[in-house]
């Protein structure tokens, strides 16, 4: 997948758990939950969420290293190469 | 199979025999251990923390050591804290502030929070720490019952959450930024550059121990947050809990993962560790599982008091910490919030070695009321038993009296014989609320709990609609209030909806005004309302469109009618039921 496949699908994501916020507005190296005033369990909704979406199991000692949208799209992009 | 903790061992812990002490200890002769305020001037918990360490053998002790999201750490030693919360004393004093007055903070964990707490209470005003993960209605309605006269906050928590709602707080005379370098206007001023003005001597006023100290918000079933007070003298409970549960040593490294927004992160994660002279950790980011275990590693923390949730959530990882990290130092690991469940208690002991304490109190308590101890076997699941000092009972409550159940096994109301150093003192403005808190001599809890042959205290529920998540209690009036707000809401109610993670969810039942439609997109709608006003913490994950609230004859809503029914439960006595 490409970024610009992904991108939309993280927004939509995003979105669905903190529905106030507008996650395209998002700069690549900003800390999303930060960003978007989201709480731990809130990320933890979105990242089930992005695990579903995409088939994949991130398992949880990596929700560190995928704080902002550039690490979260490198990731998901590694996975779904 | 268990992992061997070395170190477990070779420190003895404080509380050897719990029967003994349960018998001779006395709050009266614990006070002795005090320095107290120099000349008899009385007992303050700024000199208890900081002053007499820094005037002693710790004073280039590191107090506190700060990491930053970045993972630099910086280390403020007693002395350091001593200077910088002398001069922060100086600014409020120079500003105005006298006894009794309050200085709120809105921060995250940064080194201005502390300094603010122990400086405020060296001016002898009322220190109260909030939330930042607070939306701007939580937080006007706290500064507004607070009467905040000084608040400290960034630049961003400033523009973000109070500028919209500084214009409805008159009695707010002043905000301190920590972050900027110059004044924004009279009312809005830099805070480095008050502090750099001032002297960093400051003598502590007169204190008595009955004077007020800490103002902690916390939420009821019916109407806004109660600000509980705590006075000086609660100091004492923070000391001796510290000694008896926390297992205080000398050089101990010690980690409180609460924030000071809540009262775990300021009688835990700030006071008593100090008071008690050890290195108090303070980690400025969110929860990371890989993280924390590296802090633990990194850091070399004895002990580590922490929540269920994240315990649970460090319970997901698929990698043996005791195997990837070095945790040899860490020897004592506690947890309050909400009931630790028995294979959290089990997970603790295969993985580090130690079991995971749990313990319970709650923010009227002051401190810790019901623990287990390093020396005691431990019933997991069980709260443990009461501190030594603190006589707790079960008891069948009714509007106006109490009877004590002493046979074993049997719930009921979990109360407290009143008279404990760090019992709240009111509630703010409150006084009739707080009078129903108490029947004779006993604070009623508002916890369901039963006790066992051998004195171990099981956590059985609320007895109110009070909701729990991640450790945290949410009142639902004041979340239904805010959904009540969006122009398609009619009605609302909230419940804690059982979650694996966090322990409750906040859950909202909605009624729509004529002309609204449900539907996804105005359930997106609501959810946003509630949390652009509320925050995430408080605000509705889940929300379902219903035709009408079930209501008592009198009309008050049947909050446990709707949680027994989203339970799949039995809908118990519906004899008040309205229309059945």
């Amino acid at each position: 997948m490409t970024e610009d496949e992904i991108r939309p699908i993280i927004n939509k994501l995003l979105k669905k758990v903190a529905p106030e916020t507008e996650p395209e507005k998002l700069k690549p190296d900003d800390n999303i939950q930060q960003t978007l005033a989201m709480d731990s369990f809130d990320y933890l909704q979105f990242i089930i969420g992005m695990d579903e979406e995409f088939g994949i199991k991130t398992p949880e000692e990596d929700y560190g290293r995928i704080m902002t949208l550039r690490d979260l799209l490198g990731y998901v992009m590694k996975i779904k190469k | 199979m268990s992992v061997v903790n070395s170190h477990t061992e070779a420190v003895e812990p404080n509380l050897i025999d719990y029967d003994a002490l349960l018998s001779t200890f006395s709050w009266n002769e614990a006070y002795k251990d005090f320095d107290g305020l120099p000349n008899g001037g009385g007992l303050n918990i700024a000199h208890e923390a900081i002053d007499r360490h820094a005037a002693g053998l710790l004073k280039d002790h590191v107090a506190i050591r700060w990491i930053r999201k970045d993972r630099a750490a910086k280390d403020f030693t007693y002395h350091d804290l001593y200077e910088l919360s002398n001069r922060f004393a100086n600014v409020i004093s120079r500003l105005g502030v006298g006894k009794g007055d309050t200085v709120f903070t809105l921060t995250g964990r940064i080194p201005e929070l502390y300094v603010t707490a122990f400086g405020t209470l060296k001016r002898t005003a009322i220190f109260c720490p909030l939330f930042s993960v607070f939306g701007p209605q939580p937080i006007y309605e706290r500064l507004s019952r607070g009467e905040a006269k000084i608040l400290v906050t960034t630049l961003d928590l400033f523009t973000k959450k109070i500028k919209p709602v500084i214009e409805r707080l008159p009695a707010l005379q002043y905000v301190l930024i920590t972050d900027t370098e110059s004044h924004a206007d009279k009312k809005v001023l830099s805070l480095p550059l008050l502090m750099a003005k001032e002297s960093s001597t400051f003598t502590i006023p007169p204190t008595q121990k009955e004077d007020p100290a800490l103002l902690h918000f916390t939420s009821g079933t019916t109407g806004m947050p109660k600000g509980a007070l705590h006075v000086h003298g609660a100091v004492l409970t923070h000391m001796i809990t510290g000694k008896l549960v926390l297992d205080f040593h000398p050089d101990d490294i010690y980690w409180c993962t609460a924030d000071p927004g809540w009262v775990t992160g300021t009688s835990y994660g700030i006071i008593a560790p100090l008071v008690n002279g050890v290195t108090n950790i303070v980690d400025e980011a969110e929860f990371d599982a890989a993280r924390w275990y590296s802090i633990l590693q990194d850091h070399k923390i004895n002990i580590w008091y922490t929540a269920p949730t994240a315990i649970r959530r460090l319970m997901r990882m698929n990698i043996d910490p005791a195997k990837q990290y070095n945790l040899e130092h860490l020897r004592l690991i506690l947890s309050v919030g909400e009931p630790l469940h028995a294979d959290a208690v089990h997970w603790g002991e295969d993985t580090f070695g130690v079991p995971i304490l749990d313990n319970w109190w709650q923010t009227e308590t002051g401190g810790i009321m019901i623990s287990n101890y390093r020396n005691m076997p431990v019933r997991p699941g069980s709260m443990g038993k009461p501190l030594p000092g603190i006589e707790a009972a079960i008891a069948e409550i009714s509007a106006d009296s109490l009877s004590i159940i002493t046979e074993p096994e049997k719930s009921g109301q979990l109360v407290l014989k009143r008279g404990w150093p760090s019992m709240f003192k009111t509630y703010l403005h409150e006084e009739e609320r707080y009078q129903k808190c108490f029947r004779g001599e006993w604070y009623v809890t508002g916890d369901l709990a039963r006790r066992d042959k051998e004195g171990y205290y099981w956590f059985v529920g609320r007895a109110d609609d009070i909701i729990k998540t991640s450790g945290h209690m949410v009142g639902p009036f004041e979340v239904e209030s805010t959904l009540m707000e969006h122009p398609a809401v009619a009605e609302a109610a909230v419940i804690g909806k059982p979650e694996p993670t966090i322990g409750e969810m906040v859950k909202a039942f909605v009624v729509l005004k004529p002309g609204n439609a449900p539907g996804e997109q105005l359930e997106m709608d609501i959810i946003a309302h509630g949390r652009k006003k509320l925050g995430p913490a408080v605000a509705p994950k889940e929300i379902d469109f219903v035709d009408s609230l079930p209501k008592t004859r009198s009309g008050k809503i049947l909050r446990r009618l709707l949680k027994a029914r989203e339970l799949g439960l039995q809908e118990g006595d519906l004899s008040t039921l309205e229309q059945p």
